[in-house]
């Protein structure tokens, strides 16, 4: 029958023994992709993806992979657990390790598979004195439109690096004018052009003066990229023509819409939070006569004006701070500069799985293996 | 009489061992030993002066050890064949550095023996022993080599990059060391600090009489303002920092070279230098006067001066050249050889006495091993794995514990020859890594935490020992299965439960491990999995050591097939041990290891090709053809009956 077939294939181990294989070699494929790829990409090809399809740079050869994904292999494992614990369920003093031991795998793989989704992972960058409200995404950008006519407050239209493409055209009821992306490069180089050249990006703001060249991916651990985009603004009572929007063009270009005051700049996303983290004190010990780090910490200030809360305290290496669901590492700092403290930011809400499930794998797995292992001397004993 | 050979050879290689505890003997005289447990400071840790001398070879030669030709020709030449070598003690070598740099100059300590470096530097073929002054005319030629080479990342450079800036390196060492007691112009401490008499007072008094407008002797102060720039060049390059500050100051910090001490005189002349700093000078006398007693008296009376203020760092210098001097890693890993040797024999002879006296051998060199580890404990005041050096010796000592309990409950000899296999060659390649540096170097601030490197390092590296075991025992099952009559269906039997609880064992650990590692990363950087490729080697010794024991359980697999992947775990984990760090890639990296990669492929084509005599039928196995024929022949007799 059918039904039977597919319900011992399920709960079959040879299945389990297939996925285990496929994840171990998974797992080694992906890790040397890393090389040429990078840990970013390899996460979101390999292991992030039910197919994975992509290549593999051994030496100066590209080898096409087409294979099962982290999370292709991850489900199947998972209905092969939920399938088997259901058939073989039992509450024996022998079998209870084992079954503690795969309900732990089960959080895990739940845990790692769909609560993964809303981890993010952002910093801080400090210099001693200074206070900011929001922590800046590693790779992602942002294109912010901020009017700043009125006194009392700016209104900032953010738009999410995803909406950046060829042809796009964004509207939004908060901008009085559209925004039409000409061109879009997720990495380039800006060079310093001659007023007037041909090759200009724009014909307005910065751009006037700067050439874009398109560059190939990041892909080392701790470089990001750096997008630019060539944009129109369009709209009554808007200065014709197109402008040029760069990571590296960090000060706000200004343009009038009318009567009111608006600028744009493409800045790394943005995560507000309701409270201020002031840096106080960055110190960076080395050990004596040598430049290995000993020791970093960073004294800061919170203060949260809707809960009137103010207090300092310490970070540093291996102890964070927890604070308003996000947890703040000391995370690095600016060899060019010694007051500066970077501030690695987490928000992970199902940042409690792992640790259960493997309280979990482990009780169940030494259970399982302190009965065992009673069981094999008692019979060598008795031999 | 044959059941007390065992006893015999404990005594034996046990004295041989505790001889080593013995400081060297005094050399002319000199009581060198003495000398090397001074305590200085020197990449930012305390460390006796037998360490600096270690660790400076280290980076001069790639050798802890001074040997060198004694012809001192001015012409580089090659080393014939009859040519005397003579060696010294590293101390007694750092002695004369410090002491006497002229002399130092001389010797031939340099090796050179890159062929493309050796053309460069026109120099024959061959290796090359130079002395300081051999390689000097060569020195803008080696300098400009080694800039262009060190603005390439290093695990992209060719040997012959990495050749020439592992030389300018150990050269500029030398140049430093020749200058950390005194301006090497000088020649000598004391024509350094006469000199230093004669120009002080009058030039300070020419110095303040300028800065009051008043008339001075130019002269006066230029003699102070050069050999305050000499000693400036002390305060700056000095290597190890040799002068603890008083007792006021008392912290690592305060330590620092005697140009410091110098400079500080400019301001009150009338000062004396430092009591360290004087010790320092009268040594150096002494020993240029070849007067052993006084520079054995001058070294006791500054270890007086340490006991009163800095007693601990005393302590530990001295328990570290102890250390240094006994070396007990390398006296376990000669008994270990002698272990495995009288275990393979006792394989096949079935007398107790020959078994027995491995086993001794192996707990002996299991002594040493552990004594060596709780040393290493004491003197850095850490767990016992800080660095890829120490995780080596660490999982050595894991198998030999492990090997050391099996021997106890199933007494076959078998778990000897496993052990000692473990115990020497992870001995042999903590040996090499040795070479690359300081092994008790600091550890950066990620790492920083006794917690962390107590638990997660230390679960992994058993679960690394447990499964190299189990891959070594499985090894063994089928060598003797397949080239010996032994492995009888009983034994085998046997084997392969042993290798399940050893594989059961690896798992929990592995599992542990893993997880603690996750848990880290979680306190430390947020994440609690980054599929860095460290992390990856360890899941996938996890995985692995799952898919056996799934195997196993499913029965999908014959009893030659699990030792067959009992050896592939050895495969796994020297990957995710070693192949990882040769990658370059992500939060774990350590740098780049060119032979090292050439052994691991080594290995790895070894246990594949013994997987593969493995895979052989079962009629190819000695053991098992005959069982076969049995089986055979009790069939035919069943059907005719």
């Amino acid at each position: 029958m059918a039904i039977d077939k597919i319900i011992n294939f399920l709960t079959s181990i040879r299945l389990t023994v297939v996925c285990l294989a496929l994840a171990m070699i998974l797992v080694f494929i992906g890790t040397l992709a890393q090389v040429d790829k990078g840990i970013f990409i390899v996460q979101k090809e390999f292991f992030q993806s039910l197919i994975v399809i992509s290549d593999l740079r051994v030496f100066n050869y590209r080898i096409p992979i087409v294979f099962p994904g982290g999370y292709l292999i991850g489900l199947v494992l998972l209905l092969n657990l939920v399938a088997s614990f259901i058939k073989q369920f039992s509450l024996q003093a022998k079998r209870i390790g084992l079954m503690l031991t795969h309900v732990g795998l089960l959080v895990l793989l739940i845990g790692q598979l769909f609560i993964d989704q809303f981890h993010t992972e952002s910093n801080m960058r400090l210099i001693e004195g200074q206070s900011l409200n929001y922590s800046e995404s590693y790779n992602r950008c942002e294109l912010a439109f901020i009017k700043t006519s009125d006194p009392q407050f700016d209104t900032v239209v953010a738009i999410p690096e995803s909406h950046l493409y060829k042809g796009n055209i964004i509207r939004n009821p908060h901008m009085p004018f559209q925004v039409k992306i000409h061109e879009y490069h997720p990495n380039s180089r800006l060079e310093n052009l001659p007023q007037g050249s041909a090759n200009a990006a724009s014909t307005l703001g910065a751009g006037r003066s700067i050439r874009v060249l398109p560059m190939p991916l990041e892909t080392k651990t701790d470089t990001r990229n750096a997008p630019s985009a060539i944009i129109e603004i369009i709209g009554d009572n808007v200065p014709a023509g197109t402008w040029l929007a760069s990571f590296f063009l960090d000060q706000p270009q200004v343009f009038t819409v009318g009567n009111e005051r608006w600028t744009f700049v493409l800045r790394p996303e943005r995560y507000y939070k309701p409270y201020y983290i002031t840096l106080i004190d960055f110190t960076h010990e080395k050990y004596p006569g040598t430049d290995i780090p000993k020791n970093f910490s960073s004294r800061v200030k919170i203060t949260n004006p809707q809960s009137g809360e103010e207090r300092e305290v310490l970070i540093y290496m291996n102890n964070p701070l927890r604070y308003g669901g996000e947890t703040y590492y000391q995370g690095s700092f600016d060899p060019n500069d010694d007051r500066v403290s970077i501030l690695q930011v987490v928000r992970n809400p199902a940042w409690t799985t792992p640790y259960i499930a493997c309280v979990l794998v482990g009780v169940g797995m030494v259970i399982h293996f302190v009965t065992n292992l009673g069981v094999f001397v008692s019979e060598q004993r008795k031999k | 009489m044959k059941k007390f050979i065992p006893f015999i050879l404990l005594g034996v290689f046990g004295l041989w061992a505790l001889n080593s505890l013995r400081p060297p003997a005094p050399k002319n005289g000199f009581d060198f030993a003495a000398f090397g447990s001074l305590p200085a400071l020197l990449n930012g840790r305390i460390q006796p002066l037998d360490s600096v001398a270690r660790n400076c070879l280290l980076q001069i030669r790639s050798r802890a050890t001074v040997r060198y030709p004694i012809e001192q020709s001015s012409e580089p030449q090659n080393v014939a064949k009859t040519e005397k070598f003579e060696t010294m003690l590293p101390v007694e070598w750092l002695a004369e550095v410090l002491f006497n740099p002229a002399k130092a100059d001389e010797r031939r300590i340099f090796v050179v023996d890159h062929p493309e470096l050796l053309s460069l530097l026109k120099l024959s073929e061959g290796k090359q022993f130079l002395s300081f002054n051999q390689l000097r005319p060569h020195f803008p030629e080696i300098d400009r080599q080694a800039e262009r080479a060190m603005k390439i990342e290093p695990a992209r450079r060719t040997t012959f990059e990495k050749q020439v800036v592992k030389l300018y390196t150990g050269l500029v060492v030398f140049q430093r060391l020749k200058n950390s007691m005194f301006p090497e112009d000088y020649g000598n401490f004391t024509n350094a600090l006469s000199d230093l008499r004669n120009v002080l007072a009058p030039g300070v008094e020419a110095f303040r009489a300028s800065q009051a407008k008043k008339e001075f002797n130019q002269n006066d102060l230029n003699r102070l303002v050069m050999a305050m720039q000499k000693w400036d060049v002390v305060a700056r390059s000095a290597y190890p920092r040799l002068i603890p500050s008083d007792k006021n100051q008392h912290s690592s910090e305060s330590w620092h070279s005697p140009g410091e001490s110098v400079l500080h005189l400019v301001h009150d002349p009338t000062a004396t230098l430092p009591k360290p700093v004087q010790l320092f000078a009268a040594m150096s006398a002494a020993y240029l006067q070849n007067n052993p007693e006084e520079f054995n008296k001058t070294v006791s009376e500054y270890e007086s001066w340490l006991a009163s203020s800095y007693s601990e760092e005393l302590s530990k210098a001295k328990r570290e050249s102890l250390f240094n001097n006994f070396a007990p890693f390398a006296k376990a890993r000669e008994i270990y050889i002698f272990a495995f040797l009288l275990a393979c024999f006792s394989l096949f002879n079935l007398t107790d006495w020959v078994r027995r006296s491995s086993l001794y051998l192996l707990a002996l060199a299991f002594v040493l091993h552990t004594v060596g580890i709780l040393f290493r404990m004491s003197i850095e005041g850490r767990p016992p794995v800080t660095n890829l050096y120490s995780s080596v010796v660490f999982v050595g000592w894991v198998v030999v514990l492990i090997g050391l309990y099996v021997e106890k409950k199933f007494p076959f000899g078998i778990s000897i020859l496993v052990a000692s296999i473990g115990g020497f060659a992870t001995q042999i390649v903590a040996h090499y890594l040795s070479l690359s540096g300081d092994t008790m170097e600091v550890l950066r601030a990620v790492l920083d935490t006794n917690f962390w490197l107590a638990t997660h390092v230390v679960t992994i590296a058993m679960g690394y020992g447990a499964v190299y075991f189990a891959g070594l025992f499985a090894v063994i099952y089928i060598i003797l299965g397949v080239f010996t009559k032994r492995l009888t269906p009983d034994l085998a039997r046997l084997l392969n439960r042993i290798v399940y609880g050893i594989m059961c064992f690896a798992i929990l650990f592995s599992f542990l491990g893993t997880v603690l590692g996750g848990i880290w990363a979680d306190q430390s950087w947020g994440r609690f999995w980054g599929w860095d490729p460290k992390e990856n080697g360890a899941l996938i010794i996890v995985l692995w050591t799952a898919i056996y024991l799934h195997a196993r359980w499913g029965k999908l697999v014959s009893e030659r097939g699990l030792m067959n992947m009992a050896v592939f775990g050895n495969v796994v984990t020297s990957w995710s041990w070693f192949g990882v760090n040769m990658l370059g890639v992500g939060l774990h990296s350590y740098g780049f290891m060119d032979t090292a990669a050439f052994w691991l492929l080594v290995f790895i084509c070894s246990q594949l090709a013994i997987i593969g005599i493995g895979s052989l039928p079962l009629k190819h196995w000695k053991s098992f053809a005959h069982q076969e024929i049995i089986d055979e022949s009790v069939e035919a007799a069943k059907t005719t009956a």
